[in-house]
């Protein structure tokens, strides 16, 4: 499935992650911000990719600004970014 | 029923921080709401959000409640059927009546149908918030046999009473006591309201023992600082345990020497006096999750 409409998910607070998708035909895309990303950064992109994986999707750009956000707030913004996707996309 | 829970503490459901950290606050139970703590906007998130801490954490010993959104609007429904395949302890329904309940209950039995769960293991409580949820509570209980009790919602009642809810909760002593009552002749749990004032904790600890010298066996809390003062106030007193051991203790030997009245310190022990100590231990060990009664010597 290639993500057709943009949306975001999630927040830029402490323990959070907005996570932002944009059409693209290319490819699953990854571009993350993190203060942790040294740290990581390998990580949370797996968690991101997995995600995206299981819920079929096969073609976007992730614009990912992560403020400390563990595994399971990763995966939920990015599922409630692909339902919100599906739905029509909300980008604000 | 199943379990005493002294407090129930509220998160709000779309907190991250609030949510991977709510274990450490000692609350009996843990409310992720779905709810008023959730803007329109966010509602879809807060649920996935909700879903995702359930599969990934253990929230024990806290029992996990979720407040969905009543189920006659657009998130309701959905918000138990995404929920329940993650098998929360307890669904918790506002705006209760009995169609809400008998609703929810249909809802869940074909989630645990599907997800082979235990039948009616996820189990209900009731919000009562309205003067025709305080009118009907009978039936509300009577709705489902999943319900484990009712908290009742302070703010929404008065609101929906058109009276002013004042810190001396005078204002809610029916509503309190008709449930109370009512959760009492069904053997179910009555949670008082939740005191707003984050900051008073003097009125908090009036409020609870209010709360508890009308019946209630628990109580809601909005900031993990209340859970010290409502734990305290329905918590028997040191000296009642003891006194409820010591008559215990007494009363087995008496029955093996074949009495049915025997006098401790001087004052008569009789039936209900040993009924009385039993449901005192009986409170305590719950609480503290220990047997007492079969350790008496």
């Amino acid at each position: 499935m290639i993500i057709q409409n943009p949306s975001c998910a999630g927040a830029m607070e402490s323990n959070d992650i907005l996570i932002m998708l944009h059409p693209s035909e290319d490819g699953v895309q990854i571009q993350l911000e993190s203060k942790v990303k040294k740290q990581f950064g390998r990580r949370i992109e797996s968690v991101i990719k997995t995600t995206l994986e299981q819920a079929g999707v096969t073609s976007t750009v992730v614009i990912a600004r992560d403020k400390g956000a563990l595994d399971y707030t990763i995966k939920a913004r990015v599922i409630t970014a692909v339902n919100r996707s599906l739905g029509g996309g909300s980008y604000e | 029923m199943n379990r005493f829970y002294r407090s129930m503490l509220f998160i709000p459901g779309n907190n991250p921080g609030m949510i991977q950290n709510a274990s450490v606050f000692d609350a009996d139970a843990l409310i992720f709401d779905l709810e008023d703590a959730v803007s329109i906007d966010e509602k879809d998130a807060a649920r996935v959000l909700v879903s995702m801490a359930l599969e990934t954490f253990d929230f024990k010993p806290s029992v996990c409640i979720v407040r969905v959104n009543p189920l006659d609007t657009v998130w309701g429904r959905e918000d138990v059927l995404q929920i329940g395949k993650y098998h929360p302890d307890i669904i918790l329904v506002p705006k209760a009546d009995p169609e809400a309940i008998g609703t929810c209950h249909a809802l869940l039995q074909d989630i645990e149908k599907e997800n082979d769960f235990k039948p009616e293991s996820i189990r209900i409580i009731a919000l009562i918030e309205s003067a025709y949820g305080v009118e009907c509570a009978t039936e509300i209980i009577k709705g489902s046999s999943r319900v484990d009790g009712i908290l009742l919602g302070g703010e929404d009642f008065t609101a929906d009473m058109q009276i002013r809810r004042t810190p001396e909760g005078r204002e809610l002593f029916y509503a309190r006591t008709r449930l109370a009552t009512l959760c009492r002749a069904y053997g179910l749990q009555f949670i008082d309201t939740p005191y707003t004032d984050v900051n008073d904790l003097e009125g908090l600890t009036f409020d609870v023992r209010e709360a508890v010298s009308l019946g209630a066996t628990g109580k809601a809390a909005i900031n993990p600082r209340q859970l010290e003062a409502i734990h305290r106030g329905f918590e028997p007193m040191e000296s009642d345990v003891h006194w409820a051991a010591e008559v215990v203790a007494t009363w087995q030997q008496a029955k093996e020497e074949g009495k049915g009245v025997f006098a401790l310190h001087g004052k008569m022990v009789d039936a209900p006096v040993f009924a009385r100590a039993e449901k005192i231990l009986k409170q305590v060990e719950a609480v503290r999750g220990e047997e007492l009664i079969n350790h008496v010597e």
